[in-house]
């Protein structure tokens, strides 16, 4: 049984090496956003009929603006900001935009890799929409963003402590944190 | 503003009060308008849930409004990275619990995506025949409680007759009325039971002619009218910059509906209109509802009268244990209330890396200040009813 799994995840891995090459300068996005600030993309990923590319800290303000001024691109929509918490990499934090075109029917996600006392800047002024979104990444993974008009937490209490999506946070919340709470909530706690 | 007032208060000082002519310092400092908040929810019974509003006021006109949610947050997210990929989807059924059904055809749809899993086409057609199923029942919960906000009584007990029905028909098919957890990664739990499509074309049968209900009491109401036409007017262009998405922004006149435009299961074969209506107000967004209600019953007609004709198999073969590959994806599909995200991280194990969520509640109550911005305050209760938000998916 255990020499079939490890068959299986043989033939898997095999199979991730074997990804077809792709062509990245056929996507306007990719052309226009080159042609425009040439050292802002650091790497392009295509998986599952999804665009993905890492851009450099400095530049996704402007890439943003790119996208959605652009009459060929005209990325109009933001559907969704997030945080992910890689704690094994160099540079453990990092943001992931989804960007839509209305008008175009099509989808671009943008990475943005941040090390642990990096901001990045927000992009409020591009999409309004954004402000809730850059709460809530701030409020579960930790990160800032510069220049937001009102990073406060959004989904937990402002008192809370910790970043509750970051990997090294546990599931029942911090140790001892219950215990606390109840004492200092429950008059009788002691007695019990 | 103030000029006005200024000139307000000379006249009625230039009339005199009933108390006679007063001395002008007097009624200066007893009479003076200033700015104040109110405070409302998060057990308001209009704000569907737990939502809180201080809302800034100037006599009773908004100024600002501060949106404060998280009241029902659960960590849903957090959750799911502990759980295997099956394990995930009853989690997913406590986002938007009016609409179970969407929810988990979303979160499977993400998962098959990534795992690259054919599904049978019969299982396709029963998950979307549920999935609109449950947009009927979402819709009518909201017509009820949306007219109920308003003032009228009537609407809401005519709309939970046929919920009643559609709940019924949940009940049949997997045991759950709201809750139903019925669909699997790589088709649903089990085949339909007999006599079902039955009832649901006997469904289909009536619930146009009971919408007709609804438009006898509403359509055309000069009370609900008034009260809705003009209010909480947001632009296309605004509407999309705010992260409006489903029938909000459709009510502002922007043809985008994710069934059409990114077809995903068996849609592109079926036959059905996107409603959309350019009023920009709460009455638009009425309309879009109403005629999606319609359209969905179409929809439905049209799955049952597949199903009745096919047999097959309704689950595909999905080993036990999943094991997706390193990578990630994004799947958005269209649920009742806009559009429903889910964005997987997978690392290879059988536990997903990160699961994002992104729901249309969260994203729609964005606009809500700057819908009621100049508004009374007994039109806030108006629109947030015509943005349809369930706070199970806004705090997740």
């Amino acid at each position: 049984m255990a020499e079939n799994e490890k068959k299986v995840v043989q033939k898997k891995e095999q199979q991730q090496e074997e990804k077809p090459k792709v062509d990245f300068n056929k996507f306007p996005e990719v052309r226009k956003i080159k042609e425009k600030f040439p050292e802002a993309i650091e790497e392009m990923d295509y998986f599952r009929e999804e665009l993905t590319l890492r851009i450099k800290k400095d530049y996704i303000v402007k890439v943003c603006e790119l996208l959605r001024d652009d009459p060929e691109l005209s990325y109009n929509y933001l559907e969704d900001i997030c945080g992910v918490h890689y704690p094994k990499r160099e540079k453990p934090l990092e943001v992931v935009y989804h960007i839509y075109s209305v008008s175009r029917r099509t989808r671009i996600r943008l990475k943005v890799s941040l090390a642990e006392n990096e901001e990045v800047e927000s992009v409020c002024s591009v999409w309004p929409s954004a402000n809730w979104f850059e709460r809530e990444a701030y409020d579960m993974v930790g990160i800032r963003f510069a220049n937001h008009p009102d990073l406060r937490r959004i989904l937990l209490p402002e008192d809370w402590e910790g970043h509750p999506l970051r990997k090294d946070y546990p599931l029942e919340g911090p140790p001892g944190y219950r215990e606390k709470w109840l004492r200092e909530h429950l008059p009788y706690y002691n007695k019990l | 503003m103030a000029v006005k007032e200024e000139q307000q208060f000379k006249e009625l000082m230039a009339k005199g009060t009933s108390l006679g002519k007063v001395d002008e310092d007097i009624m200066r400092e007893t009479i003076r308008t200033q700015d104040y908040w109110i405070n409302m929810g998060p057990q308001h019974p209009s704000t569907h849930g737990v939502l809180r509003l201080i809302l800034s006021l100037q006599g009773e006109r908004i100024v600002d409004t501060e949106v404060v949610i998280g009241y029902l947050h659960r960590g849903t997210e957090k959750l799911a990275e502990a759980r295997t990929y099956h394990q995930i989807i009853p989690l997913t059924d406590r986002l938007d619990y009016l609409a179970s059904p969407a929810m988990n055809f979303g979160y499977v749809l993400a998962v098959e995506k990534l795992m690259e899993i054919e599904v049978p086409e019969r299982a396709e057609y029963i998950r979307v025949m549920m999935a609109e199923l449950a947009r009927i029942s979402s819709h009518l919960l909201w017509l009820a409680t949306h007219a109920l906000d308003i003032g009228a009584m009537t609407v809401f007990l005519y709309c939970f007759r046929e919920r009643e029905m559609v709940l019924d028909l949940f009940e049949m098919a997997t045991g759950g009325r709201l809750i139903t957890s019925y669909y699997r990664i790589g088709g649903v739990a089990h085949d339909l039971p007999d006599g079902f499509l039955d009832k649901v074309k006997e469904f289909c049968e009536i619930f146009p002619k009971r919408v007709q209900d609804y438009d006898d009491l509403l359509y055309a109401n000069r009370i609900w009218l008034s009260r809705t036409v003009n209010v909480a007017k947001i632009s296309a262009e605004k509407g999309l910059a705010l992260g409006l998405s489903g029938p909000s922004i459709r009510g502002s006149g922007v043809n985008w509906d994710l069934r059409r435009a990114n077809p995903y299961s068996v849609y592109d074969k079926l036959d059905f209109e996107v409603a959309v209506f350019d009023g920009c107000d709460v009455y638009a967004r009425y309309l879009v509802r109403r005629k999606e209600m319609l359209e969905s019953c179409k929809i439905v007609k049209q799955c049952a009268e597949y199903l009745e004709k096919t047999s097959g198999p309704v689950m595909a073969k999905v080993p036990k244990v999943l094991k997706p590959p390193v990578g990630e994806v994004y799947m958005a599909t269209e649920a009742p209330k806009g559009e429903l995200a889910y964005y997987i991280v997978s690392d290879g194990s059988q536990r997903p890396y990160r699961l994002k969520i992104r729901t249309p509640s969260f994203a729609n109550l964005i606009a809500l200040p700057e819908m009621v911005k100049g508004h009374l305050v007994a039109d806030v209760i108006a629109a947030i009813g015509s943005i349809d938000i369930v706070l199970g998916e806004v705090d997740r």
